[in-house]
């Protein structure tokens, strides 16, 4: 064989740097005093303070943030369920609708969030927390259902029927057997689908109200009238948390396998 | 029919089944009937069908702003697989820390905001910006490029949003790649291109396939990225679905855009699944979608 080239190693980091680039120089100008992201003048935690005093801002993370839960939970429920439902059963139509269900992630979002404003208008459904939780569960429920589905497919059907064998009743052996070996996938799913919701424009454009605001849509408002630094610290404080509830994903997966 | 014992389970499918009627079938099909309603304008229309709407897209102005979000999708697309492909190809060769290590680089940047860090390409990009100073400082340049709000500032906008997914698709799929079979073709006299392009690319083909349809599909739907980084010179058909419904109020009209950028999005993926079973893959598991 020949040997090996540094090339790959190289690229790999250079197109990491470059994806990387937008996040550094937003968590750099945080720390800058100047207002305006021309001038470098001077290190500061200032927009850090003023951060926490805005209000709109913080409100809208709030908003996000029970967003994200609340759709993550529901779509959780309904996907797991349907997920169990889907794999026990043998109806014609639940190919039909594992495939419907799927389609909120080969739809593009903007077609989504057109339809959910017209068909919410439709059903006069005020815009607003509601509608938002309606439309994000509806987007959010593929990624479960995919990753839950996946991981019942390769499990062994024998544990359950050993279960039901011994003596354990049908709900006794959903929760002892099929629950704690699906649970890694609902996860995974779960901050997938966090990740999505807190992060989504294109469907949120359509379903906001100016009550009910979810961060991306005070952002993209400030993108377009002017940008005030705190977002630079809101960004590095974000960056913070991912990384730390990635972290802790990893180190618990990594302590589970070496068991 | 009585059945002699009910599944137990078929009650879990219940909220499901209630969630795809009531929040896919149903939008959808009034999206397709909404599309032949006449407009009365400012979000008003009543249930005489028509089929102006269809006829309206037919009109020079939208016929070039789908043709142009298809040329920019293409674009996009293009530059995401040639990018993304060694990426997600060199990213499967590495020890299992390092495909761990690249992972979690990859995931996260999705836990920050996507806007704050189009803000941090645009203070890269602004005329009194960061590459500016970089190219002026270089002498490579005098006066600063006026590199935002221009194709090339949406263009690499929408590289830079959809380039992990291409890389995810293509790294999944080059993930199960049995590296004995290159190995055996190596062994046999084969060159390393030669051994690339009959095993490694056909195998991987499903995974390049799903990173197309997962960047070119979103692209023509990302208004905001058009919006931010190109100013108000590119309109997307994203930008002109979002603007008849919410300043336009020609909601039958922007159902009909919608219609036909389903049947485009459609006739791609099924071409996909087509092109994914040709090449032999079981089409479960490859790429991912």
């Amino acid at each position: 064989m020949n040997k090996k080239s540094r090339f790959p190693i190289v690229y790999l980091i250079l197109i990491t740097l470059i994806n990387y680039l937008p996040i550094f120089i937003v968590v750099a100008f945080s720390f800058n005093s100047s207002k305006l992201p021309t001038s470098w003048e001077g290190f500061s935690f200032k927009w850090y303070a003023k951060l926490f005093e805005n209000e709109r801002l913080i409100q809208s993370l709030g908003n996000s943030i029970l967003l994200g839960v609340s759709s993550t939970l529901l779509s959780a429920a309904i996907g797991t369920i349907g997920a169990v439902g889907l794999a026990k059963t043998h109806f014609r139509t639940n190919k039909v609708v594992s495939y419907l269900a799927a389609l909120p992630l080969m739809i593009p979002e903007i077609i989504l969030g057109m339809v959910f404003l017209a068909f919410f208008s439709l059903l006069s459904i005020p815009l607003g927390f509601v509608t938002l939780l309606l439309a994000h569960t509806a987007f959010c429920v593929p990624y479960i259902l995919m990753m839950v589905s996946s991981r019942l497919v390769g499990m062994d059907p024998n544990l359950e029927e050993a279960a039901l064998d011994l003596g354990a009743s049908r709900k006794r052996a959903f929760w002892d057997i099929t629950m704690p070996l699906v649970s890694p996938a609902i996860v995974s799913g779960s901050i997938l689908a966090f990740a999505m919701s807190f992060d989504d424009v294109v469907i949120s454009v359509f379903l906001s109200s100016p009550h009910f605001n979810t961060l991306p849509i005070r952002v993209y408002t400030q993108l377009k009238t002017g940008v005030t630094p705190e977002i630079n610290a809101l960004c590095t404080l974000m960056l913070v948390a991912t990384i730390m509830v990635l972290g802790i994903y990893y180190l618990a997966r990594r302590k589970k396998e070496k068991q | 029919m009585i059945r002699k014992k009910r599944n137990p389970y078929s009650l879990a499918l219940i909220p499901l089944y209630v969630m795809t009627v009531f929040l896919i079938i149903g939008p959808l099909l009034y999206m397709l009937l909404l599309s032949f309603a006449t407009n009365l304008g400012s979000g008003a229309f009543s249930w005489k069908l028509t089929l102006e709407n269809y006829r309206k897209i037919g009109d020079p102005v939208y016929l070039d702003t789908f043709w142009k979000s298809i040329k920019l999708a293409f674009l996009s697309t293009v530059l995401i697989t040639l990018i993304g492909y060694p990426f997600g190809y060199w990213m499967s060769r590495l020890s299992k820390k390092g495909k761990q290590i690249m992972l979690l680089l990859i995931m996260i940047p999705f836990g920050v905001n996507s806007l704050i860090r189009l803000y941090g390409i645009i203070i890269l990009l602004q005329s009194k910006g960061i590459l500016n100073g970089v190219l002026i400082g270089l002498h490579l340049i005098k006066e600063p490029l006026k590199m935002l709000y221009s194709y090339p500032a949406v263009l690499v906008g929408m590289v830079y949003a959809l380039l992990p997914f291409m890389v995810l698709s293509i790294y999944s799929s080059a993930e199960k790649v049995d590296w004995t079979l290159v190995e055996a073709a190596r062994d046999l006299g084969a060159t390393k291109t030669r051994a690339f392009a009959t095993i490694v690319l056909p195998l991987t083909a499903p995974g390049v396939f799903s990173g197309v349809v997962l960047s070119f599909v979103p692209t023509m739907g990302l208004f905001f990225i058009a919006d931010i980084l190109g100013g108000n010179k590119i309109v997307l058909v994203g930008s002109l679905i979002q603007d008849q419904m919410t300043r336009g109020g020609n909601w039958p009209f922007s159902a009909a855009i919608a219609v036909i950028l389903t049947i485009i999005t459609s006739v791609l993926l099924l071409s996909y699944s087509h092109i994914s079973r040709l090449v032999g893959q079981s089409g479960e598991g490859s790429g991912l979608i």
